[in-house]
């Protein structure tokens, strides 16, 4: 049976004109479809789950807010380990400068570099604190990055962070970022 | 050479002599121990015609006088390893040494349980399982890999190294059959909106690791891999399933890979703001500097080699580039007054690395190698002085500059660009 459910594949392989399916048989010759079908719908539930980035517009920020100095608490508890005391010393990141942007940055931190405020949010709340990932509420979050933000010089003591806050805050040397204009071929960039 | 007088003893002496050593607490250091697995080799016959062999084994192990390391860092959480580029042969990278770089540890994750999810602009958000990946049409293609920090460490005029490896300088480079779905495949299915221009690729490792990319590049070669030369691929490397961008920095291709949003705009996470991105001269930064563009290093002679006499010696090396085909690689052996065309070995597959040969007679005088690779787009690889015109002397990432070995009359070579510069 096997044997000769073969020969039929190879007669129709070899006979049928380019794109014509086999009346039965293994069903080998056939065009694929459009679309296969493997995989499960995502329900609403699912997607809300995982879909917790935010973008520079806002979108993807939660409700909630926090202060500077709800923040100062949190970042005392979570943070001062890993990024010093004022957010100058290490050993991990630097977060905090004043010192400006004139031919090269004072590193990469978040007033001296960092083009939106809304990249804070995204991180935070996917990669910090490092060993507890994930471990800040969103009022805990909105407070620690309104700290990190104070301690730039970027918003005022008593400013408040939230869903509209947020995106609002102009980072100060956005514009300085510029698409990559390496293209190939023989010019040097 | 040490092997040739490789210690006599054998291994039941071996291992009473090493038990003493761990008796008397003399491991301190990850080096100690080190030492004393590189001790455990077994005696061999003086005549292996005289004396069976040994039985077939389920995984095999490398020859025990063979031990090619990565180049570990500091055990961070963020970390790296390097690839011994001196030490491999060809061009495919075994995938245990394929070099690693990670933001958060590399996490233990299940293939049974992993899942992609697909959603955002789409007709059908859709989660995918492994078998659901597995059951696509599937493709594999050669590609290297490289992290765009990797060769940072020669660009600093004032930090100009010598004594330093391939494997400790351009180590974050690696080559892998690499087997997958293309990502347009799952697009399709999900019915993609076509004003859809970006994706978020999102990892599910302890840093959610993720970055935007062009839709123009995922419909181009966009690979969902989950196969590595032969096998699943590693969990360094993204077990069990990770993006593959081809010829793109390592960095965009993200591990782990659990989420896909299609989107209309790039998200502008951590690692394509405030990293990865190319501070330039003129108080700018580069960003979305995706393009691995053409480079070389030889890899033999090379740091810490010692050539033990003048004669006929083949230099070798690998070229690169993200942008196509590299159609030519040059070798100077006179600091670059002149410069001849290497042997490329065929084939030479796009985006990814091909093994460049040059026979050379030295005539035992010191002598500055370099080599500089040409890519289909005509592009050549540049000097650090050509670099530093264009960019600054400060720009990180995307080091491209050509490499310079200097190999001393004693034979001994060091890294050589501070020669030139």
């Amino acid at each position: 049976m096997r044997q000769l459910a073969l020969a039929t594949m190879v007669l129709a392989v070899g006979c049928a004109p380019a794109g014509s399916s086999s009346a039965g048989g293994s069903g080998d010759g056939a065009e694929p479809p459009e679309r296969f079908g493997f995989g499960s719908p995502a329900s609403a539930e699912r997607v809300a789950m995982w879909d917790i980035d935010v973008k520079p517009d806002g979108e993807g920020l939660p409700p909630g807010s926090g202060t500077v100095a709800e923040g100062e608490q949190i970042y005392l508890m979570h943070c001062i380990a890993c990024h010093g005391p004022t957010g100058t010393e290490g050993p991990n990141d630097v977060l905090v400068t004043q010192e400006p942007w004139e031919e090269w940055p004072a590193g990469r931190t978040v007033g001296g570099y960092w083009p939106y405020a809304t990249t804070l949010y995204d991180y935070t709340v996917k990669a910090m604190p490092q060993l507890t990932p994930g471990i800040l509420t969103a009022d805990e979050t909105y407070a620690v990055i309104a700290y990190i933000l104070y301690l730039n010089d970027l918003v005022p003591e008593d400013a408040v962070m939230n869903a509209e806050t947020l995106p609002a805050i102009e980072m100060p040397y956005r514009d300085r970022f510029v698409p990559d204009d390496r293209t190939g071929g023989s010019v040097i960039r | 050479m040490a092997s040739n007088n490789r210690s006599s003893i054998s291994r039941r002496t071996w291992i009473a002599a090493s038990s003493g050593v761990v008796a008397a607490g003399l491991i301190k250091t990850k080096a100690d121990a080190v030492k004393l697995v590189a001790q455990e080799v077994p005696t061999p016959p003086d005549d292996p015609t005289k004396v069976p062999g040994r039985f077939t084994s389920e995984v095999g192990v490398r020859a025990p006088e063979e031990r090619p390391r990565r180049l570990t860092r500091s055990q961070t959480l963020s970390s790296s390893s390097r690839t011994p580029l001196q030490e491999l042969q060809g061009t495919i990278t075994p995938a245990d040494l394929h070099f690693e770089r990670h933001h958060a540890g590399i996490p233990d994750i299940r293939a049974g349980r992993h899942e992609l999810l697909v959603h955002g602009m789409v007709e059908r958000p859709m989660v995918f399982s492994m078998a659901d990946l597995k059951r696509y049409p599937s493709v594999a293609r050669t590609y290297f890999l490289e992290c765009s920090g990797n060769g940072g460490g020669a660009y600093n005029r004032e930090r100009m190294p010598v004594e330093i490896s391939p494997q400790a300088l351009d180590g974050l480079l690696s080559t892998s059959e690499w087997v997958g779905v293309p990502v347009k495949t799952i697009l399709n299915e999900v019915g993609a909106d076509p004003a859809a221009t970006w994706i978020l690729a999102e990892g599910a490792d302890a840093a959610v690791m993720s970055r935007s990319v062009p839709m123009e590049k995922i419909m181009d070669d966009a690979l969902l891999a989950y196969g590595q030369n032969g096998e699943a691929i590693r969990p360094e490397q993204g077990y069990p399933l990770r993006l593959l961008l081809p010829g793109w920095e390592g960095n965009a291709s993200v591990k782990w890979l659990r989420r896909i949003e299609v989107t209309d705009r790039p998200t502008m996470t951590r690692d394509e703001t405030s990293r990865y991105t190319d501070p330039l001269k003129g108080g700018l930064s580069r960003q979305f500097s995706f393009f691995m563009d053409a480079k070389s290093t030889i890899t033999f002679p090379a740091y810490p080699y010692t050539l033990p006499d003048p004669g006929w010696w083949e230099i070798q090396g690998l070229a690169w580039t993200g942008r196509g085909r590299i159609t030519r690689v040059d070798i100077s052996t006179d600091g670059g007054r002149n410069w001849t065309e290497a042997e490329l070995q065929e084939p030479i597959l796009p985006k990814s690395t091909v093994r460049f040969r040059h026979l050379w007679n030295w005539d035992g005088s010191e002598s500055l190698l370099i080599s500089r690779a040409v890519d289909e787009t005509g592009y050549v690889q540049p000097t650090v002085q050509q670099l530093w015109e264009a960019r600054g002397e400060r720009t990180a990432y995307h080091n491209n500059q050509q490499r310079v070995w200097k190999v001393g009359a004693d034979g001994a070579v060091t890294f050589g660009l501070g020669d030139l510069v």
